[in-house]
């Protein structure tokens, strides 16, 4: 059952066309790639699935609902969560309250109230400790290295519950050990169910987390299939080496 | 229709002058992301030190342009290093620090020379021609169309600068995107600092004007500023020819306004323009929508 | 052993405060020593030291509860007794100016400390509740007395309805624009209130009703009173809102405004709010104000030398905290004053060079920087002794790797 799927998605930038009819599907419970040389789209693709770009044409569908166009935040509450390349966090803030920032409650009582002692407080704490930052949750997150931001943004969107994330090249600049503790945490959320799409340089992480590999090539998808099938198109060999 | 088209003369006349003083606001908040809230201290300095090359060493006020604006430029220079350091919080430090250094440069005028109100002589402020076609006749003194002139020359020679030189492509590749130019190699400090330079020059340039056709103490800084600023920010902040459209369409409603209506609401209005301009376009007239990428 | 502890801070705590007033004192005797015989000095001397008392309280207190308290107790228990210890007409006037600065940079602290969107125009809220509460007065026949206190919240509450359409515009626009169209909207308040004669009476301004029984030295007593308890509800609102999750978006919002958008904060009412609430702080300020001095003009209750002090009181104390803007205005408005009155003709540049050396010197603000700097040293102190808050590193577990920094 797809899950999130681009249909036929066009986007261009200036002269620019960064997304040239994409059509991707997003099974449930998956865990899938999205690899492509650079400039082929991936981000984009990304930011116009999760709101923070309009399409020129063509519809995004979360669940068989179109969510084309959608604003961040909505998206962000329907369930769908979304990491950074360069990762975004609140470096002011405290780690703990960073988490507190995504526990955002629209009533108003939930606004007068503190912060630290909402029932939100404990799944906060609940959060941290799944990721590993229990112990720097009073540090400003600015004074966090940049493999601890990308685990305290991976935490924040879990706040909101999602049944899917998105995460930008979660391996860019974090060293082997970080990673490997990474790839653990993935695979525990989706063995609870959670769906992932992994955009990635580094082909040992994606071959090795991902059921299910797409790549794309000048805006559009050109080859997908398991990790083994992939690796031996020559399609996407191509790709990465004919430019 | 006499005083409408009377308003829109000297409306398009001042207006030019202001565009001088406004422009290198503009510039320095778009290179170097810092608002001068002293740039009125820094005209209604070069208005004295005209006024003193005049009344000291008779020379007169065009010609001494020729002294007081590398002299101003050497000040903005200077002044430019107090920024450099500052990594945080840049705009906020910048507003202060300006208006620190306005504070030292107004109490030091009005130190020098008291709160007498002054302008600055010459025949071709007190001289004027009539024009034609208006009843009462309409006396337009010199001086005007000679400071519209003189901005008209400075402001070509400023976009000739900054669209047909090297400089110019270094000035506007670091408003476009500092760390971009920094990577092709364009000292974006060095830059800054020249950019600062060239607006408090300007600023001199317009302080003669500005005090040949007003008359002025240290205190004119503070109505000055904010009509600057509401400048920069009508015409988007960080955009020359925004700044340049936005000093004479503001100064044209204004002037149509006090001869037509009051002075007293021509100035109401003058903020209110730009009040109305903020709704219907947040940007300014010619502004970028979204942030700037750094 | 907790005790102990408490003792020993607090022992610290006085010791710096009597180390650091000595030596303030001695510098200015030895700098002015005329003023300094004259007693002119005196709101200075004791402006500072309630100053660093302020900052030392806040740096040391800061994690034991029970002097936080006592501290807190000693300063409100000052600043109530004040007009009695010090009935002087003269010291009483800087302190009600000191105090109603104090309160105006913690309301506007509100939105530009917590959400990072400075206002520069926020006193015509200021001149609104002065005429406000002048036009009132003159309309309703209020006659002289305390009376006309209850009529402050009225002329807040009118600045803040007003503020709420005008912030809507002034937030529309990006940052940078936004402190220019703050003035913008400032100076047309002042112009109004020339211009509109009918109403304002123009440039010969309205009186307020004087208070004839409150006479010689105790007339300043009641307003100390009024304006100390604005600054208490500011104080109040200021920490309340710092601790909720109404704050936590505000603050959000300071640094990656588009994120915390996209978490789902209501970023347009977030600031708006935080605009209004300032607007009814500062505004209440201008209506005791305007009651205080008996009359307003539109040059003085629109001083745009207001707008820039606050900021300039809010960032030297230091933005985003509570005391900062306290210690700001403590720091400053006494020296304002004082410079003003003994040195008319140096005084514009006196006071512009102390800013700019204050602001290239201590860019953040003095309550942040000693609070770094405290931090690091007792840090530092703890990384020499073996203690149970391991501050950076977890054991390595099966599985996951060791958190190192």
């Amino acid at each position: 059952m797809s899950l999130l799927e681009a249909q036929d998605v066009c986007k261009a930038f200036g002269g620019i066309q960064a997304l040239d009819t994409c059509s991707i599907s997003v099974a449930e419970g998956s865990i899938t790639g999205l690899i492509g040389p650079n400039g082929s789209g991936k981000t984009t693709l990304f930011n116009v699935m999760t709101g923070y770009e309009r399409v020129d044409s063509g519809s995004v569908r979360f669940q068989d609902r179109s969510i084309t166009n959608a604003t961040p935040d909505k998206v962000f509450r329907l369930g769908i969560g979304r990491t950074f390349q360069l990762t975004r966090v609140f470096p002011r803030l405290t780690v703990l309250e960073n988490m507190h920032v995504a526990a955002q409650r629209s009533d108003l009582k939930g606004q007068l109230s503190r912060w630290s002692s909402t029932h939100e407080h404990r799944r906060a704490l609940e959060l941290l400790d799944f990721v590993g930052l229990t112990s720097l949750k009073d540090l400003p997150a600015g004074n966090l290295s940049y493999g601890q931001r990308k685990l305290l943004e991976f935490a924040f969107i879990l706040v909101a519950d999602p049944r899917v994330i998105l995460l930008d090249e979660p391996a860019g600049g974090v060293n082997p050990t970080m990673l490997n503790y990474l790839t653990g945490r993935i695979r525990e959320l989706n063995q609870r169910g959670v769906t992932f799409l992994v955009v990635e340089h580094n082909m040992e992480f994606v071959m090795g987390l991902c059921d299910k590999v797409m790549v794309m090539h000048r805006g559009t998808k050109i080859a997908e299939g398991t990790p083994e099938e992939v690796r031996a198109n020559p399609a996407v060999l191509e790709a990465y080496l004919g430019d | 229709m006499g005083p409408v088209l009377e308003g829109i003369i000297l409306g398009v006349l001042t207006g030019g002058v202001y565009a001088l003083m406004s422009s290198g606001l503009t510039l320095v908040f778009g290179v170097m992301n810092i608002i001068n809230v002293g740039q009125g201290a820094l005209v209604i300095l070069g208005a004295y030190l005209s006024f003193v090359l005049e009344q000291r060493l008779h020379i007169d006020l065009f010609p001494g342009l020729l002294i007081t604006m590398p002299v101003m430029f050497l000040f903005g220079w200077l002044i430019s290093f107090v920024f450099r350091p500052i990594k945080r919080d840049l705009m906020m430090l910048s507003v202060l620090i300006t208006f620190g250094i306005a504070l030292i440069i107004e109490g030091a005028l009005n130190l020098i020379f008291s709160a007498n109100i002054v302008s600055l002589q010459g025949w071709y402020v007190t001289a004027s021609i009539p024009l034609p076609g208006f009843s009462p006749t309409f006396y337009l003194s010199y001086i005007y169309v000679f400071g519209f002139l003189l901005a008209v020359v400075l402001l070509t020679g400023l976009y000739i600068l900054v669209y047909r030189t090297d400089f110019g492509r270094s000035l506007r590749a670091s408003m476009e995107n500092r760390t971009a130019a920094e990577l092709v190699g364009i000292n974006v400090e060095r830059v800054s600092s020249i950019t600062f330079g060239i607006g408090v020059a300007l600023a001199a340039a317009g302080g003669m004007a500005f005090g040949a056709t007003n008359g002025f103490d240290a205190n004119s800084a503070y109505d000055l500023i904010s009509r600057l600023l509401a400048i920069i920010v009508f015409g988007g902040m960080g955009s020359l020819s925004g700044a340049l459209i936005a000093s004479v369409g503001m100064l044209v409603i204004e002037d149509v306004v006090a001869q037509v209506w009051q002075q007293n609401w021509a100035t109401t209005v003058f903020f209110i323009l730009l009040v109305v301009i903020m709704v219907l376009r947040p940007q300014g007239l010619l502004g970028q929508k979204e942030g700037r990428q750094q | 052993m907790k005790f102990f502890k408490a003792f020993g801070l607090l022992a610290l705590l006085i010791l710096v405060i009597l180390f650091s007033s000595g030596l303030l004192l001695l510098v200015l005797a030895l700098a002015f020593p005329q003023a300094f015989a004259s007693g002119e000095l005196t709101p200075v001397v004791i402006s500072l030291i309630v100053a660093v008392t302020v900052v030392g309280w806040n740096l040391l207190a800061g994690e034991n509860g029970s002097i936080k308290g006592v501290g807190l107790l000693i300063l409100l228990a000052f600043a109530a007794a004040f007009p009695l210890l010090f009935p002087n007409g003269e010291v009483t006037s800087i302190a009600f100016f000191t105090l109603m600065f104090a309160a105006m940079v913690t309301g506007w602290n509100l939105l530009a400390g917590y959400s990072g969107y400075l206002s520069l125009g926020h006193v015509v809220y200021f001149g609104l509740g002065a005429y406000a509460l002048a036009l009132i007065c003159e309309h309703w026949n209020v006659p002289a007395g305390y009376g006309i206190f209850l009529l402050v919240p009225v002329a807040g509450l009118i600045a803040a309805v007003i503020a709420i359409p005008a912030g809507w515009v002034a937030l529309r626009v990006r940052r940078h624009a936004f402190i220019i169209v703050t003035i913008a909207m400032f100076f047309i308040g002042q112009l109004l209130a020339e211009n509109l004669t009918n109403v304002t009476n123009g440039t010969t301004g309205l009186d307020l009703p004087f208070p004839l029984a409150w006479g010689g030295d105790f007339f300043n007593t009641p307003f100390y009173y009024a304006i100390l308890l604005l600054l208490l509800l500011a104080i109040a609102l200021s920490w309340w809102v710092r601790h909720s999750k109404y704050g936590l978006g505000l603050l959000a919002i300071r640094d990656d405004e588009d994120r915390a958008r996209g978490l789902g904060v209501k970023t347009e009412i977030s600031k708006l709010t935080a605009y209004v609430l300032a607007a009814l702080i500062i505004g209440m300020a201008g209506a005791i104000w305007s009651y205080f001095i008996g009359a307003v003009y539109p040059m003085s209750a629109f001083d745009p030398t207001f707008d820039v002090t606050i900021a300039l009181m809010g960032f030297l104390g230091g933005i985003g905290t509570i005391s900062g803007p306290i210690v700001g205005a403590l720091l400053l408005e006494p020296l304002r004053q004082t410079l003003a009155a003994n040195a008319p003709d140096w005084y514009l540049v006196i006071y512009g060079g102390l800013l700019l050396l204050v602001l290239l010197l201590l860019p953040r603000g003095i309550l942040p920087t000693l609070q770094e700097r405290w931090q690091k040293y007792r840090a530092l102190r703890q990384s020499e002794r073996p203690s149970d808050d391991i501050v950076i590193s977890s054991l390595p577990e099966q599985g996951k790797p060791a958190n190192i920094t």
